[in-house]
Formats: C-alpha cells, structure tokens, sequence
C-alpha cells in the first residue's frame, strides 16, 4: 500500500477543507471498499481524512416533509434494522440486508455505499493492463473478456462495468436526495443524477465532486412504499454481488397499479431506474401477462456480452417476479 | 523446545533463533525467505520487518503515528505506520495471533473482531482509526481459565476441522448472539455467512451456536 497521512477531522468544515486543498486526499468512513483497493492499489490517496468522529450518524424524521433523514455515517447494519426504516421502506431493508456480510455492513456507511466503485475483474486489479476506469484511454478488458458479470443497459464501448450496491437499488425507486456539503455550501442532488453512465469518462463514477462530502440521504414519505420487494439473483445464496436485482414498489387501487416504482442492480453502471416499465405498468391490472409485457419493453435495448446473454431473461423474470410478489402482499 | 538439530547441518546456525524468537516467526521468516535459509541467519533478520498492507517496503515517505489503543482490556500505546490494519497490528506489532488472516480482502472472515462489542473484519480498517475504542479478540472472550460459553460450545460440537476460521467464527457467533439473530438453522446460516469455513464444518458450528444461544438464554 501506498504510504498517506492519516487525520481524523473534528468537523465536517477542516474535513472538506483537507480535501479541498488536496487533490489527492480522500475521506474515509468505513473503508471496506477503500481499504480493500488501497491494498490492490487501484486508490492511492496520499491523504485519509477519517470522518467517522462527525455527528453524521443519525437517521431522524423530516417533521416538515414526513420523510427520514438519514446521515451519510449510519452504518448499514444499523439502517437495515432501523425501526423506521424497516416499517416505511422496507425494500432499502431488504437490499440492505442481502448485501455484504454482517461484519462489513457493522463498519459501511450510507455515504460509503453511495461511493462503491465497481467489482469489474478488470478494474479491481492493476495487473490487467486495460481498463478506461483505472487508466483512461487504455481500453476495455471486459468487452473481449470474461464479461459474465457486465452490464446490458446503459453501456458505451469505452466500460461495460456494473454498479454493485444493492443500498442505491431501492433508493432509486424511493427517489432518495443525497445532500454534499463543498467549500461553496450545500447541495442536493436526486438519485437518479447522482451516478453516471460510463460515456466517454467511464473513470468519473458519480456527480459529487472530489471536495464534496455527503452528509446525508433524505427519503420523501411514501405512504405505498410499504408494499416493496428487493429481489437479488446470484450465485450463491448470500454474500455474494447481483448478477441481478429488482427493488419494485406499487401503488395499487383495486386491483390496479396507479404507479409503479422498478430500479435494476447489477446491469448497468448505475441503479437503472426502469421508467418505461413502470410507463407501462401504470393504470394495469396487477397480474402477470402486465408485469411480463413491462419487463420486456425495458429489457428491449439491452445488448450483451459473450458471457452475460443470460442476464437479459433473468433480468425479466426478476422483474415479473418482484412484481408478482410485491402484489401479492397485503 | 524442537529437538536440537543434527551437528553439522546447514541449518543448525538458526537453533540461535530459539532465545529470541517464536516458532511462529521463524517459521513465517523462513517461508518468506528460502533463499535467506542458505546464506544464514543474518539475511533471515533483515527481512524481518513487517511491511504493513502488502509487500511494498515502508518508504521515507512513512510517518509513524502514535496511537492509544484498548485491546481485550489492556491499553495500548504504540507507534504505527498509519497504514498498519488492525489485523497486522494485532498479529504482527502486539503478537496476538488468534485472529486469522486469511484473504485479507473482507472476504473470508478469518479476521473478526470485536470493535464496542460489534463484529468487523480487522483486515479492512486501519488500526489508528480505533483509537478509544474496545478492541475484544478471541484471546479476550475467556474469563481467566473459564472458557466463553460459545468457545465451549464449538469445543462440545466440534464445531471445526483445521481451526484456522474458528477464532472468527467465534468472534461472529458471540455477536451473532448479542444482537439476536440466532432464532434458527436458516437465521444463524444467513447471519453468519460472512465467516467461511472451508473445511465445511458448518452443521456443527450451527449446533454449536444453537447450544451456546441456549445456555446463555438467548443473549450474550
């Protein structure tokens, strides 16, 4: 590993001041993903300033909006097992808990979740030579690859890379609002722009600029939220990443689906939030032959790869199968 | 004590180790050092120190740090390269070797720890980001002589075959407890799926933990 300074910031203002004055300087919460590709030495700050003494862990009530607030240091485990989180939103408990292990899900944070970068073989280790993430301009292992776990929507010839977070999955549906603090204030930027599609710049993961610090993830209320489902397809039955997932919500009246809420992990580079899928669900009955017609309209631009064709009908029957469960539920 | 080694064998200079070294260290010397064993004990030496998070040597750019930690009980104060995981720090700096390394990489498990009574992998987080923290080891969760109800319970179960992932098991099992999530086969396989065995102990690790969870009313 690298060598790099180790601070540990008193408040968020010296903390987002280290950094900003350090291009090469990078906050750590729970460092299980940092740490892990410090070691690989894929990230190579010169600089760790450890936020984890900030008062940024606490998931509290929006009295004015009757949302959550839930701060960018909650640790997943605790958000899994949150009371009002398990009762309101029940599918980010879900996906929460089908990821990760116990131990690391003690030590990630939401804000860490948020800045998960991808498990691609390709960028995860330095002795591939090619990857545009990691090196810019040296090409895509992965297209020509061993490309199983890549992405089918949303991909450019320059990353076929998945995000692997399953936490941002079900935030997607629940149109969360990730709040930054930089040297010039606050912002808020919606799920849906906070990660990037690959493009040209596959190495620019998110919109957060490098001096910006997430302080928290606000959850509007959602009344129908309750009915959610977070279904993770992999091979194996826990601790493993996706190759598939659905987080899916409905809103249903009589029998009908008044609205509908679809996000996808593991198939694109960020939580594909299925909008024409849910077009097409809204005003439906809630029954299969809809939930089948919907997943094949948002799977039709789906192009794969020499080993991931199979993700594109997994990928629908996740979808028919997320929705079938979440209708049922009482 | 080793038996003494034949006279004249060219490995006879490192009996000069036993005073000063463990087996261990000599053992872990000499596997990372073949070439070492055939020049003699001085090489040997020079490629002892531990190089924190891989195999890059520490360079001039290294600032040590001093950090206070409290590791089963017993304060600490060291001086650590800042990249030093809690794991390395544990194994390397205070020879406490029952946490394992096995991946390194979160991955396995082996590591585990107790951090303010909570699991974590003690590979992937640095040890001065623990600093006023209750650091509890598997060498920490015995009182004296009298065993923790879940190691006596692996003990009962055989709730291993190599050992090298028990002291992790262990450290999982004990939080797995305290935070309730032992309710059944299916509960305790999900909750404790973060610690692989790859000898496949698991039926008795599961009734391990059943037993344990039983004797201890449900709690820690």
């Amino acid at each position: 590993m690298r060598p790099f300074e180790y601070s540990r910031a008193a408040d968020w203002q010296s903390a987002i001041n280290r950094v900003a004055t350090d291009p090469q300087a990078k906050f750590v919460g729970g460092g299980t993903n940092l740490i892990d590709l410090m070691k690989m030495g894929v990230e190579t700050p010169d600089s760790l300033v450890d936020i984890n003494r900030l008062p940024l862990a606490q998931v509290e009530e929006l009295p004015d909006k009757g949302g959550i607030r839930i701060g960018a240091l909650v640790r997943n485990s605790d958000l899994a097992e949150h009371p009002l989180i398990t009762a309101r939103y029940p599918v980010l408990s879900q996906a929460l808990l089908s990821g990760a292990s116990p131990q690391l899900r003690n030590l990630a944070t939401t804000g860490g979740n948020l800045l998960q970068r991808t498990r691609c073989f390709y960028f995860y280790d330095p002795a591939f030579p090619m990857c545009n993430k990691r090196k810019p301009g040296s090409g895509c292992g992965a297209l020509e690859g061993y490309n199983r776990i890549h992405a089918i929507l949303g991909q450019s010839d320059q990353c076929i890379a998945t995000h692997p977070s399953d936490m941002c999955v079900a935030l997607a549906t629940l149109d969360a609002v990730v709040h930054v603090q930089g040297p010039g204030g606050e912002r808020a930027i919606p799920i849906g722009d906070f990660h990037r599609l690959p493009g040209t710049t596959p190495n620019v993961d998110t919109n957060l600029q490098p001096n910006e610090l997430i302080t928290s993830v606000d959850l509007p209320n959602i009344p129908f939220a309750t009915r959610s489902h977070y279904l993770k397809v992999r091979d194996r039955a826990t601790y493993a990443f996706a190759l598939v997932s659905v987080a899916a919500i409905l809103e249903l009246e009589d029998g009908m689906i008044k609205s509908a809420r679809v996000a996808l992990g593991g198939v694109a580079h960020k939580p594909w939030r299925a909008t024409k899928a849910e077009q097409m669900l809204t005003g439906k009955t809630a029954e299969v032959s809809a939930f089948a017609a919907a997943a094949s309209a948002e799977l039709a631009s789906a192009k794969s790869y020499r080993y991931n064709t199979f993700k594109i009908e997994l990928a629908k029957r996740a979808i028919v199968q997320a929705l079938t469960t979440v209708a049922a539920m009482t | 004590m080793p038996p003494p080694l034949p006279e004249g064998d060219p490995l006879d200079e490192l009996v000069l180790f036993e005073d000063l070294e463990t087996r261990r260290q000599f053992l872990k010397k000499v596997a990372g050092t073949s070439l070492a064993v055939t020049l003699g004990p001085h090489l040997i030496a020079l490629a002892s120190a531990p190089t924190p998070g891989g195999s890059e040597a520490p360079s001039a750019a290294t600032k040590m740090m001093s950090v206070q930690l409290k590791i089963n009980g017993r304060d600490y104060h060291l001086q650590i390269d800042p990249r030093t995981s809690l794991l390395d720090l544990l194994r390397e700096n205070l020879h406490l070797t029952g946490s394992k390394k096995g991946c390194d990489h979160g991955q396995c498990g082996a590591c585990t720890v107790l951090i303010n009574g909570r699991r974590v992998n003690s590979c992937l987080t640095l040890a001065v980001m623990h600093e006023g923290e209750e650091i509890t080891t598997i060498e920490g969760l015995a009182q004296g002589e009298q065993l923790h109800p879940v190691q006596e319970a692996f003990l009962e179960h055989d709730g291993f075959q190599c050992g090298y992932c028990t002291p992790g098991q262990i450290c999982s099992a004990v939080a797995c407890l305290k935070e309730g999530h032992a309710k059944d086969d299916a509960q305790i396989r999900e909750w404790m799926s973060g610690n692989l065995c790859r000898c496949g102990a698991y039926p008795n690790i599961v009734d391990a933990i059943k037993q344990a969870r039983d004797k201890m009313g449900g709690g820690a």
